[in-house]
């Protein structure tokens, strides 16, 4: 199999977008350059299991090709740790699933297969989530309603680089908010191996009530463009696995 | 909650699973318990008692049985439960469930097993938990979500410490799989979660500390010194005290080390042991003899420890 780098954008939001085009639109266009959304939405403690507003979470992430989540803050590093791990086997299944059926025939699926087979292929996609190099943007929503939780996003964005950096593959995180301050979404972190030193960039809330998850999540796709323009012009485009 | 797609199964008794592949038939009798990746039920093949763990998470459950096939291939020791049977099953919805089955580990909790049987076992149990990590390392494995619902005392004499979920077991030199926070030496800012043998002792000394604060505790603006003060207010554990916090602080490279270190801290406070034992009532006596076979038990550990190069 061949080493690659898996893209992944990482929204965490308490949902209720109210601005600008549609976020699944947005998901879906991403998931087809080859980077999968996933979404964390964050509950407020006294909040039910299916909250107003948050139902767009899930569908953020289907329309990715990613997985979602709701959690209460305080359970939030582990899920965004877990989250992060399960969807990169998801696409790397994906990606073997697909090899599968040029091999195997297109009606065949993982399930089809015998269990020791599918253990062997599952040895393969956990060697691949180790090893591979993984890029990550992380978009975090800033707007009013998240006051209490950014110290806690904080922390477990600096869990999930413990977490992913005792990998053997490398790793690159950028972290941007939304709303920015006249964008839709604003730098916080550029490029970087690891999230240790966040403390002292992380953003204050943004004024206003506008959550432009949208808009927000284009930007964060054209993250990965620019940087990698040259390679995706040769992408294969059954997977979003780049040869390295 | 994962992917929306995941059903909530529940498998009332005398339900009947029948394997797609293999053909064999398990009776189920009761749940054990579920948890994030799928319930694991008690259930029963020819009149003989296992445990079936069912999800609707293929490849998960596939990644356990990878776990369970390499810890069962090494020699002399029972490390996780011994793997039975893997198959699909096709519930009469027509949604298709993967299932293992193991053998069943009839036990008590660490905690349910120390009251009953008393405190003089928290240096057996330490002893047995650290030759099995010791035979698992050895293997190239670390065990990662090591943790007090994780262990099984058994009930069947001689009294073993048994390790149930090997979700978290990891090949030694990647990142840990899977891990609760209040054992994750990560999340206390002690150390990576690189899977190497200091993980898994750093761990095992939160496991016996965990015993000692059933609610647990957060951490605060300095971990190590919490951490370091919360094992020296345990008074029961202050024998064992300078090894745990060895465990802590990632002194020990590997679980041998800190096996020698127990065993002879156990060796040095034996007579005063015997007395108490002596003194302490009938109920207490009976277990007078099963205490002595296991520190047998252990001096033989020790010993082989030594024969082996
Ligand atoms: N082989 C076994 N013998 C006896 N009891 C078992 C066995 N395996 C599991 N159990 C019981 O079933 C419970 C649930 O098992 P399991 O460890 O798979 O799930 P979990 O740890 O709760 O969740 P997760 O799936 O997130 O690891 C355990 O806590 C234990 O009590
Ligand atoms: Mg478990």
């Amino acid at each position: 199999m061949k080493k690659g780098t898996l893209k992944q954008i990482l929204l965490l939001t308490d949902g209720c977008s109210n601005k600008g085009e549609d976020p699944s639109a947005v998901a879906a266009l991403a998931f087809e350059q080859g980077i999968s959304v996933n979404v964390i939405g964050i509950l407020d403690d006294d909040q039910t299991e299916h909250p107003q507003g948050l139902e767009e979470v899930e569908q953020i992430a289907l329309s990715g090709g990613g997985i979602s989540q709701l959690v209460y803050t305080k359970a939030l590093s582990q899920t965004v740790q877990m989250v992060t791990k399960q969807a990169m086997t998801q696409t790397l299944q994906g990606f073997v699933n697909a090899e599968l059926k040029q091999i195997l025939g297109p009606e065949q699926t993982m399930e089809d297969l015998a269990p020791d087979k599918r253990g062997e292929i599952m040895e393969v996609v956990e060697d691949m989530g180790e090893t591979c190099d993984l890029e990550v943007v992380v978009l975090v929503d800033t707007s009013a309603s998240m006051r209490d939780k950014l110290l806690t996003v904080k922390e477990a964005l600096i869990d999930l680089s413990i977490s992913l950096n005792a990998r053997i593959g490398r790793n690159r995180f950028c972290i941007f908010s939304f709303p920015g301050r006249r964008k839709d979404i604003q730098k916080v972190l550029d490029w970087s191996p690891r999230l240790d030193n966040i403390s002292s960039v992380f953003p204050k809330l943004s004024s206003g009530g506008v959550t432009p998850t949208g808009p927000a999540l284009r930007e964060a796709m054209y993250q990965f463009s620019k940087k990698s323009l040259l390679r995706s012009l040769h992408k294969d485009d059954a997977s979003n696995i780049e040869e390295a | 909650m994962m992917h929306q797609t995941s059903k909530k199964l529940n498998l009332v008794p005398n339900t009947i699973i029948r394997g797609k592949w293999h053909n064999h038939v398990y009776t189920i009798r009761r749940k054990l318990g579920s948890g994030a990746i799928g319930s694991v039920y008690l259930c029963t093949i020819n009149q003989k008692y296992a445990a079936l763990k069912i999800s609707d998470k293929s490849t998960s459950m596939m990644m356990e049985v990878n776990v369970l096939k390499s810890l069962n291939k090494v020699q002399g020791v029972c490390l996780g439960p011994s793997l039975m049977d893997v198959d699909d099953w096709i519930a009469p919805d027509g949604q298709a469930y993967t299932f293992y089955v193991m053998e069943y580990v009839r036990g008590y909790s660490l905690q349910q097993f120390l009251s009953r049987n008393g405190r003089e076992w928290v240096g057996v149990l330490m002893l047995q938990l650290l030759h099995d990590l010791k035979k698992l390392h050895e293997a190239g494995w670390i065990f990662g979500d090591l943790k007090e619902e994780n262990l099984l005392v058994t009930i069947d004499t001689p009294s073993r410490v048994r390790w149930i979920d090997v979700g978290g077991t990891t090949q030694m030199g990647r990142a840990i799989k899977e891990y609760s926070e209040f054992y994750d030496r990560g999340y206390w800012e002690m150390g990576s979660r690189k899977a190497e043998p200091s993980y898994d002792l750093f761990a095992l000394a939160m496991v016996f500390i965990s015993l000692y604060y059933p609610k647990q505790f957060a951490k605060d603006k300095h971990p190590q010194r919490l951490l370091v003060k919360k094992l020296q207010d345990i008074t029961t554990l202050r024998p064992y005290r300078p090894a745990l916090q060895k465990a802590l602080l990632g002194e020990y490279q590997t679980a041998g080390e800190m096996e020698q270190e127990i065993s002879s801290i156990i060796s040095r406070m034996r007579p005063r042991h015997t007395s108490r034992q002596k003194t302490s009532g009938p109920a207490a006596a009976a277990f007078v003899p099963e205490v002595a076979g296991l520190a047998v038990v252990s001096a033989m550990y020790y010993l082989f420890s030594l024969l082996l190069p």
